[in-house]
């Protein structure tokens, strides 16, 4: 059954009534006018080009010792951003160092998003479910940062893996209260009501209808959420609690530069230039997001 | 007010009695013999049956847990796989470093953080405020580790003028205090940019408001009006904020003690993690937790105070 401009159905009228926008082309248009949000588009995606093409773009195999040209500095021949103490090529490290944090933040994220969406809508939409889900959520909220993250590879050993799965049940509590929020301002309006006394099913009703309205607030969560787990994935490698070696992961990399300061600091500089560049494109384009999409939006960090 | 007081006590313990249940569970359900790994890889089994027998950990998980909450209330934690002392010794000592950076930290921040914070209010759209804002987005990114590795790498190694890392010395001397100030910049960077987000933000309007349009038609200088009255009302958010990065603050003292080699609780936690010494990391995240759920509570209780405006719960 569908109903017409009262709705939101994703379409807004421009204009006099006769251009039709789609919402999300005009949520791309705002965001392309902010300068920053672009800089930070065109940094997430040479960071996926790299991440595609690693084996392409890299000169030299990223896990491979040599030590005769062990320490090199930058702009060495051949190595044009200089080697480490095992001889093994920077750049190439970093290029493949590119696809780790870019798939274990898009797989921590997803599984975060399947959860606390889940729990949101649920926790939202049914008031029994909402008492007991919230008070989880409020104890998980407990812990500050990184602490739960750590709790959980406590539990399950380190390893990359390990650190995504701590990372997605680390956003869940954040990404349900967000849902919640969401859901419980949208229950409210009429055309809910209207639904439910038409005898809508509630299923159809929560994935019809409420969930396409807290889209925006989910996808600004997920894009700032990208860039909290590129950063913890980096901090839980540096404390040794994720990439082992030897994983050519930003984090870790910088782990084991720090020896080597006095005397080849490109080790430590060069891989956090690369994780600084990355969680300030993903935190720039969500806030970007954020403006574009609503600029009264509440996202309940 | 004290009934809202009480109240919020009562729900602190609920919640530090959720945290330890937490904690313990996590603890329970993790793989790994605890009497196997105190036994040794020498041992034989019935070594590891006797100790399992002696260390109560045959009884059921209830019991275990009552056990372990008995031990709390009096101040036993347990003892250590590692090194086999109890584990609150090894945190008691390690407490105040950790403390001295988390306070250190949180002044740079507010400090920095305020000041730069207003200044772009008061000088919107100025190529202050221009800057100040892409280093505080700037602040939110850096990895803080990485920030502490390269200030050791500029004013240790190059410079020379302060030390790379440790916190041996008391805060009041020289010597101390130059320890300090590496670890609280790095820890107190992101911080800082947040609260200078905020403090911004909530200065622009309160900068719009009509009461200050009325000081100043009351010809009140525009210095009082800023730092007087603007301030005032601007900080209330800002204390929710302060308070919220102090949970921001403790997660990353944890990776900045590692990075100057500072003997705290975090660096503690993280090895005891990586080791699978399991009472010593219970000990130690049921301590961050409790500090920043009381912390919490405190900010809340202190914000009810501030704001007139706002009624008890």
């Amino acid at each position: 059954m569908e109903t017409g401009a009262a709705v939101n159905t994703g379409h807004t009228t421009v204009g006099l009534g006769r251009k039709k926008e789609k919402m999300y082309v005009t949520t791309i248009k705002r965001l392309l006018k902010n300068r920053l949000a672009v800089v930070g588009l065109i940094i997430i995606a040479i960071q996926v080009l790299m991440a595609i093409f690693a084996p392409w773009l890299a000169t030299h195999d990223p896990v491979k010792q040599n030590l005769a040209a062990a320490e090199l500095p930058a702009f060495s021949e051949g190595h044009w951003l200089g080697t480490d103490n095992y001889g093994r090529d920077i750049w190439s490290r970093i290029v493949y160092g590119a696809r780790i944090s870019l798939v274990v933040g898009i797989v921590s994220v997803s599984l975060g998003l399947i959860g606390g969406v889940a729990l949101g809508l649920l926790a939202g939409y049914y008031k029994k479910l909402d008492g007991l889900i919230m008070r989880i959520v409020d104890l998980l909220f407990a812990f500050p940062g990184i602490l739960l993250a750590m709790l959980i590879i406590a539990i399950l050993g380190t390893g990359l893996i390990n650190v995504a799965i701590a990372i997605s049940i680390w956003s869940i509590p954040t990404c349900a209260r967000i849902v919640r929020g969401s859901v419980l301002s949208v229950k409210k309006r009429e055309y809910i009501l209207a639904m439910k006394a038409l005898g809508a099913s509630n299923a159809r009703i929560i994935i019809k209808h409420i969930l396409p309205n807290c889209l925006a607030p989910i996808i600004v969560f997920a894009t700032m959420r990208m860039a909290t787990a590129i950063l913890s994935t980096a901090s839980l490698s540096y404390l040794g609690l994720g990439a082992q070696p030897p994983t050519p992961e930003w984090g870790a990399m910088i782990a084991a530069g720090q020896a080597f300061m006095w005397t080849s600091p490109h080790m430590t500089i060069v891989p956090g230039i690369a994780i600084m560049l990355v969680v300030f494109a993903f935190n720039v384009v969500g806030d970007g997001l954020r403006d574009a999409l609503d600029p009264n939006m509440d996202i309940n960090q | 007010m004290v009934g809202v007081v009480v109240r919020r006590f009562f729900q602190l313990i609920l919640l530090l009695i959720g945290i330890s249940f937490l904690v313990f569970t996590s603890m329970y359900i993790a793989p790994g013999d605890p009497a196997a790994i105190i036994a040794g890889p020498t041992a034989s089994q019935a070594d590891i049956d006797a100790i399992r027998e002696d260390l109560g950990l045959n009884d059921p998980f209830l019991v275990q847990y009552g056990r372990y909450m008995n031990g709390l209330l009096h101040g036993d934690l347990g003892y250590s796989y590692q090194t086999k002392q109890p584990v609150w010794d090894a945190i008691a000592t390690r407490f105040p470093n950790t403390l001295k950076l988390a306070i250190a930290s949180i002044i740079v921040a507010v400090i920095i953080g305020v000041v730069a914070g207003i200044i772009s209010a008061i000088r919107q759209n100025s190529w202050f405020d221009v800057s100040s804002t892409i280093f505080a987005l700037a602040g939110i990114s850096i990895p803080n580790f990485w920030l502490g590795t390269v200030l050791i790498l500029i004013f240790a190694v190059n410079l020379q003028l302060l030390p790379v890392g440790g916190l041996d010395a008391p805060f009041y001397t020289a010597e101390g205090l130059k320890q300090l100030v590496l670890p609280a910049i790095t820890l107190g960077t992101g911080s800082a940019a947040m609260i200078a987000r905020m403090s911004r933000s909530s200065m622009l309007e309160v900068i719009r408001a009509d009461f200050i349009r009325t000081a100043r038609a009351k010809g009140v200088r525009e210095r009082t009006v800023i730092w007087v009255h603007a301030l005032r009302n601007a900080m209330i958010p800002v204390i929710t904020v302060i308070g919220l990065n102090f949970g921001f603050l403790l997660g990353g003292t944890i990776i900045t003690e590692q990075v100057f080699a500072i003997n705290g609780v975090g660096r503690l936690m993280v090895q005891a993690i990586a080791a699978r010494d399991f009472p010593m990391v219970q000990g130690s995240v049921l301590l961050v937790a409790t500090l920043f759920v009381l912390v919490n509570l405190i900010v809340d209780i202190i914000y009810t105070f501030i704001d007139p405006r706002i009624s008890y719960d």
